[in-house]
């Protein structure tokens, strides 16, 4: 007798539960069924994230660092979960190369300033905060790992939408991420259409920053003009197809979601 | 409402004004384009006037689209050569035009006061030295680019667009250009409507350096001067200090294009006063962080933040303090407040302070002479402030401080970052560890520890949230003229 397979009901990843579109809209793709996340969703998100920033970004550098390479552990250990296992290893690799900058980008873009004037002073990059990233359609899990590891690794936390032609392997990194010790909220997951969730995110006034993958041009010039409400941060870029493209450019990609911020101590009197 | 008055303690100062009989001002300054002055092509001449006593000083061309267009031709066409000059010799153009500010300085500075109000102790002591120091430290970057940045290879690029605002006219103009040529950028500035003047001295400075025509470009011009040309095709940077109104409409309006873009715009900067701080040391740091310039500084301590079990103490220390600044010539070399830059900053004040009154802020206005012609506001003090009220909110570019209160750490830090903007904040405090972790909890760009309003060449200045993005200043200062190659 054989026996019958125990399906899987793919969800929402926000504030580290798996959930259902609060709209109870879903969409099918080969033969699953997988949430359309709504605008409110998306609201939701965001409120989960802003709640995850302050303390993922007053971690230490060397803390964010392990939980990163922790989730390069699990994505490794789950390879055999995603179709293509070659994309596995590439994203695998991103995840760890920004693991690695956590304690880094502070030397690499901070240092002291010799001020003329008896002041300690110094700059230091510090996380602009919410993040949301607008994943390309392809490669679905590369495209997604190389856009959201500099904003982690910065010290951010994240929104994204995923791949709106392939949104399962994004959600099976939900699972993933939720078995690792990323702390819930540091990353949610949402699936859907792509144009009604970015116009949301771009629209959202507790959005920090933009980073869009997607290369299209129509839907960059929407969501300038909606950053331009409350001055975000955006930073448009192609697809990363291979570890090179996702590491080639990691301080700018780092640079992108930080802010630099100059301390000035009295030094004697 | 309600406006205290005392009478305030006379003390006998001479006069003391600064002379301005060697300052050689043409009657009319054209356009600065392809290193010469010209007539704009639409003819349009307005006249600058001196804010303290409203009268003209001399007619400035204001640069129409025509003129736009033709300043990008002739950025355009300078840029290939500048971009290959070897960089040392960059370094060199940029070298000599520091020095020839310092050659000028007393010139300048006497200029700066002349069109903008701003009291010529601070442009002498501050506008003109700064400007100057940003000048020498970019020229030192032109040959080390890679270092600045962290990449083997990088390139200008191309014609930037920069505008700069109207209270620190010189000093925001070596902010925008130093960094751009030594980048190797080509640059087309507009200095703000109502104070274009050192801005074409510094036009005449890089004629003396010998600089290629069309390296610099200086285009008076009102706001739509400004809109034409961060609209312009052949603009590949725009860098803006400005409101954040504005600044929005810039990001708009640059959407969807490639044009690389920074912003220095509007703040509400908290400035904090612990307990345990030297209190006469705070108090002479709160009137520096608000009434430096006439409060016209984009990161004026604006949203004083004071603990409860020294409220009553600071603010009679701070009324006191209020009542011996000197509001007046700005050309007396002791005047500590001067003009207010335009009528329309003024109404602008005025609205803003009767916002605080209608709201049930308590407002109190030093009592002093005002001169009777000129644009005037006296130093103004309000309490009884909740977060809500517009003058803790909006940004009012003027000699008026909100004080609001707070009893822990954690709520002053809470209720300074309870902000859209995030420029800058102060903190008063003579206990390290304490100053360290509040500096590194604020969302602010800048955040000063007794001391306020403190500028330096070396040091990065730029905002977080609503004060905009990108970093003038230091090495982080380069990256938005540089494009990465690798």
């Amino acid at each position: 007798m054989t026996r019958l397979a125990v399906r899987k009901t793919y969800k929402l990843y926000i504030g580290g539960a798996f959930v259902r579109s609060e709209s109870g809209r879903y969409d099918e793709a080969g033969g699953v069924n997988y949430p359309r996340a709504s605008r409110k969703d998306v609201r939701d998100a965001i409120a989960a994230a802003r709640k995850a920033a302050g303390p993922w970004a007053a971690r230490t550098a060397y803390n964010r660092g392990q939980i990163l390479y922790r989730a390069a552990e699990a994505l490794e250990s789950n390879r055999g979960r995603f179709v293509s296992g070659q994309e596995v290893d590439a994203a695998v690799d991103v995840l760890l190369h920004y693991a690695g900058w956590t304690d880094k980008l502070q030397s690499v873009l901070g240092g002291i300033n010799p001020v003329a004037a008896p002041f300690l002073s110094f700059s230091l990059p510090e996380p602009t905060g919410v993040v949301g990233v607008i994943a390309s359609d392809a490669p679905p899990l590369l495209g997604l790992i190389a856009e959201i590891s500099p904003v982690l690794a910065a010290g951010n936390v994240v929104v994204a939408i995923l791949s709106e032609t392939e949104p399962l392997p994004g959600l099976d990194l939900a699972e993933v991420l939720g078995v690792s010790d990323v702390p819930g909220g540091v990353v949610n997951l949402l699936s859907g259409r792509r144009q009604e969730l970015a116009t949301a995110l771009g629209a959202h006034r507790d959005l920090n920053a933009i980073v869009d993958a997607t290369g299209d041009p129509g839907l960059a010039t929407e969501l300038d003009k909606l950053a331009a409400e409350t001055i975000k941060r955006v930073r448009h870029g192609a697809a990363a197809t291979s570890y090179e493209e996702a590491v080639g450019d990691a301080l700018e990609r780092l640079e992108a979601v930080t802010e630099l911020k100059t301390a000035w101590h009295p030094v004697g009197a | 409402m309600t406006i205290e008055t005392r009478t305030s303690i006379v003390w006998d100062y001479a006069p003391a004004p600064e002379s301005a009989d060697h300052i050689r001002l043409k009657d009319r300054y054209g356009l600065f384009v392809d290193g010469e002055f010209r007539d704009p092509r639409d003819g349009r001449y307005v006249s600058t006037i001196n804010p303290a006593t409203e009268e003209p000083i001399a007619e400035v061309a204001d640069g129409g689209p025509d003129d736009v267009t033709a300043a990008v031709e002739s950025a355009r066409a300078a840029y290939p050569k500048w971009a290959a000059l070897k960089d040392l010799e960059r370094a060199k153009y940029l070298f000599r035009i520091a020095r020839l500010i310092q050659e000028r300085s007393r010139e300048l500075a006497v200029v700066e006061t002349m069109d903008g109000g701003k009291p010529l102790r601070e442009s002498r002591d501050v506008d003109i030295p700064l400007a100057a120091a940003h000048f020498f430290h970019y020229a030192g970057w032109s040959d080390k680019l890679r270092y600045g940045v962290n990449a083997p290879e990088v390139e200008p690029l191309g014609v930037v667009g920069q505008i700069v605002p109207w209270n620190f006219p010189l000093l925001m103009a070596a902010w925008k250009l130093a960094p751009a040529l030594a980048c190797g950028n080509v640059a087309i500035l507009k200095p703000a409507e109502t104070t274009p003047l050192t801005a074409l001295l510094l036009a005449e400075i890089c004629q003396e350096a010998e600089l290629p025509p069309g390296v610099v470009t200086i285009l008076p011009g009102d706001g739509s001067t400004g809109a034409a040309l961060v609209r312009a095709p052949g603009i590949d940077k725009v860098a803006f200090t400005g409101s954040t109104a504005v600044g929005r409409d810039i990001q708009a309006a640059l959407a969807g294009t490639n044009t690389r873009l920074t912003l220095e715009l509007g703040g509400k900067s908290a400035n904090i006063v612990f307990e345990d701080a030297a209190l006469d040391q705070a108090v002479e740091g709160i009137v520096n962080g608000i009434f430096f310039n006439q409060g016209h500084v984009c990161c004026a301590g604006s949203r004083l933040l004071i603990q409860e079990s020294v409220r009553d103490e600071v603010i009679a220390k701070l009324w006191q303090r209020m009542g011996r600044l000197r509001l007046g010539d700005p050309m007396d070399k002791n005047t500590d407040v001067g003009a207010i830059n335009s009528a329309e900053q003024l109404e602008r004040i005025e609205t803003l302070v009767a916002a605080g009154e209608d709201e049930g802020a308590t407002r109190r206005t030093v009592s002093c002479d005002i001169p009777e012609r000129g644009y005037w506001f006296a130093p103004t003090l309000f309490t009884d402030v909740s977060p809500a009220h517009r003058i803790a909110v909006d940004e009012i570019f003027g000699p008026v401080v909100s004080v609001l209160t707070f009893r822990t750490q954690a709520e002053a830090i809470e209720k300074a970052n309870n902000s859209r903007y995030g420029l800058a904040a102060g903190i008063w405090t003579d206990k390290g560890s304490k100053a360290f972790e509040v500096a590194s909890a604020l969302k602010a760009g800048v955040v000063w520890q007794n001391t306020y309003n403190h500028f330096d060449p070396t040091a990065a200045f730029g905002g977080y949230k609503e004060s905009g993005f990108g970093r003038e200043g230091g090495p982080a200062g380069l990256r938005p003229y540089l494009k990465i190659v690798r």
